[in-house]
């Protein structure tokens, strides 16, 4: 699955100045992109494919959102912007993702 | 043709809102300004303003919708004073840290503890630091002049921040005096339309105002900010030749009174100057050798200006409605940094006065000057700070 968000990042990279504005205004919309805050995360969620049953909580619940669908509708991390805040693992029914302590 | 009419500092900023057509105001009512939304309110409701009149619940709101619709990118006026100032504080910040414009009149008055609703500039002194402009009017016609001038400045590319016009509760905001009220076209012409390019809405050009800044990006936004004040100085002298050009009245970052030859130059704001100096001209008929200065711009500090006049006297005496508890009175402190690097500067003393509506009369300042001719005969100043006017039988 693709990131909903690759044209924002792409623009962003490609236009966002880090020059003071008057006002501190950010005239990229779409541009907190570039921030990774996939750093944040204390708990990664790991993901059982063979437990999911394709219901799409961890989807919808998702705040960020972190979670995109592939092809076949399963869910998708993006470890780049998941902040391992661990909603998704409290709603799926099936216990199919499980929130693991990150390792660096 | 400008009208005259007598009128009250009150009704004078309710005119000059008018005048500069600003399209919201959100304001709420407190002593003594109260009377300036209430003007301006008359003015919407009878069609002679085409404004939005935002009633709010309070002075936090009356400011935060006014930086709502400057986000937004037009023209806002609101007034307050004392507590309700006070409330509007951490808003201030807001305000000239997204660089909006806006204008806002103060009936200048004393803070509680005790509650007080008469006038010292401990309110707007007290809001030093926020980032806005300052401007003190001398009587009724300045309180209307320095609105427009104020958003003349505010709304300069080069400036882009908010202004606040004080004026003394009671003194001036209750007190009728003649106004010129300027033709609309010409202040027109001097103001024209605000068409701000950074701060305004359009789905065509999505932006993000009010943003998280971390530590590697807020400290250039608080340097822009501290640098827009510092060319705020040159712009507020071409406003004020312009302004002198229109409407022929003429203003300064700090006006000078009979300051040649004189030995000891007293400075003060607002309408004590007035009142200053009616008693230059009596003491200079007596042979004192002594002159006035006003400082019609307190933020950006005329810091260049207290220079020169400092050349000017061999004592520098500053009479001033606000104390900051723990060290001096604002302005003086001010005006020493101003003066620190100096090689040569004046004696420097300081004179509490007036608070909270203490009238100041010609026998405080007598007493003031008895101290000013001490320092300057002994060569020194050993404290600076003078309480004038203090009833001491009721402190020791």
């Amino acid at each position: 699955a693709e990131s909903p968000f690759k044209a924002d990042i792409e623009r962003a990279q490609k236009e966002l100045s880090e020059k003071m504005t008057p006002g501190a205004i950010v005239y990229i919309p779409g541009s907190s992109v570039i921030n990774k805050t996939g750093s944040w995360r204390v708990f990664k969620p790991e993901f059982n494919r063979d437990k999911c049953v394709r219901c799409y909580l961890c989807y919808i619940y998702c705040p960020e959102p972190a979670i995109y669908l592939d092809e076949e509708g399963y869910p998708v991390f993006d470890y780049d912007y998941c902040k391992g805040c661990g909603i998704c693992a409290n709603e799926c029914p099936t216990k199919a993702i499980e929130m693991v302590r990150e390792v660096k | 043709m400008p009208i005259r009419k007598v009128m009250k500092a009150n009704e004078a900023a309710a005119w000059a809102a008018k005048l500069a057509k600003p399209k919201v105001i959100a304001a709420f009512p407190i002593t003594p300004s109260t009377l300036i939304p209430e003007k301006i309110s008359e003015f919407v409701a009878n069609g002679e303003l085409d404004a939005e009149f935002i009633k709010v619940e309070s002075e936090h709101s009356a400011i935060s919708a006014c930086v709502g619709a400057a986000a937004a990118g037009v023209r806002t006026f609101t007034a307050t004073a004392s507590q309700g100032l006070a409330l509007m504080h951490e808003i201030l910040f807001i305000a000239a840290g997204m660089r909006l414009p806006i204008v806002m009149a103060i009936g200048n008055r004393a803070l509680s503890a005790p509650i007080n609703i008469w006038n010292d500039w401990q309110d707007t002194i007290s809001q030093r630091d926020t980032g806005w402009m300052q401007f003190y009017a001398e009587n009724n016609q300045e309180a209307l002049d320095l609105i427009l001038i104020a958003y003349k400045v505010a709304e300069d590319e080069r400036v882009l921040l908010p202004a606040m016009v004080g004026f003394d509760a009671f003194i001036l905001t209750h007190t009728v005096e003649p106004v010129e009220i300027p033709d609309q076209e010409v202040v027109d012409e001097f103001l024209g339309e605000y068409e701000p390019k950074h701060a305004y809405i359009d789905p065509a050009r999505p932006i993000t105002q009010g943003s998280l800044a971390f530590p590697a990006h807020y400290m250039e936004s608080r340097y822009t900010v501290w640098e827009a004040m510092e060319r705020a100085k040159k712009v507020i002298d071409e406003a004020f030749a312009e302004f002198e050009k229109k409407f022929g009245r003429k203003y300064q970052k700090i006006e000078e009174y009979k300051t040649e030859d004189a030995d000891i130059i007293f400075v003060t704001m607002g309408s004590l100057a007035g009142t200053l100096k009616e008693w230059i001209d009596k003491k200079r008929e007596e042979g004192y050798k002594v002159g006035a200065a006003k400082i019609t711009v307190y933020r950006p500090f005329p810091v260049e200006e207290i220079r020169e006049l400092a050349k000017k006297a061999k004592v520098l005496a500053f009479l001033e409605k606000n104390i900051t508890i723990g060290l001096y009175g604002a302005v003086f402190t001010d005006a020493s940094a101003a003066l620190i690097n100096e090689s040569e500067k004046p004696l420097m003393v300081d004179f509490i006065v007036g608070l909270g509506g203490r009238d100041v009369t010609f026998n405080q300042l007598d007493e003031a000057l008895e101290i000013a001719e001490k320092a300057l005969k002994e060569g020194k100043v050993e404290n600076p700070i003078n309480w004038i006017g203090l009833r001491w039988e009721l402190v020791k």
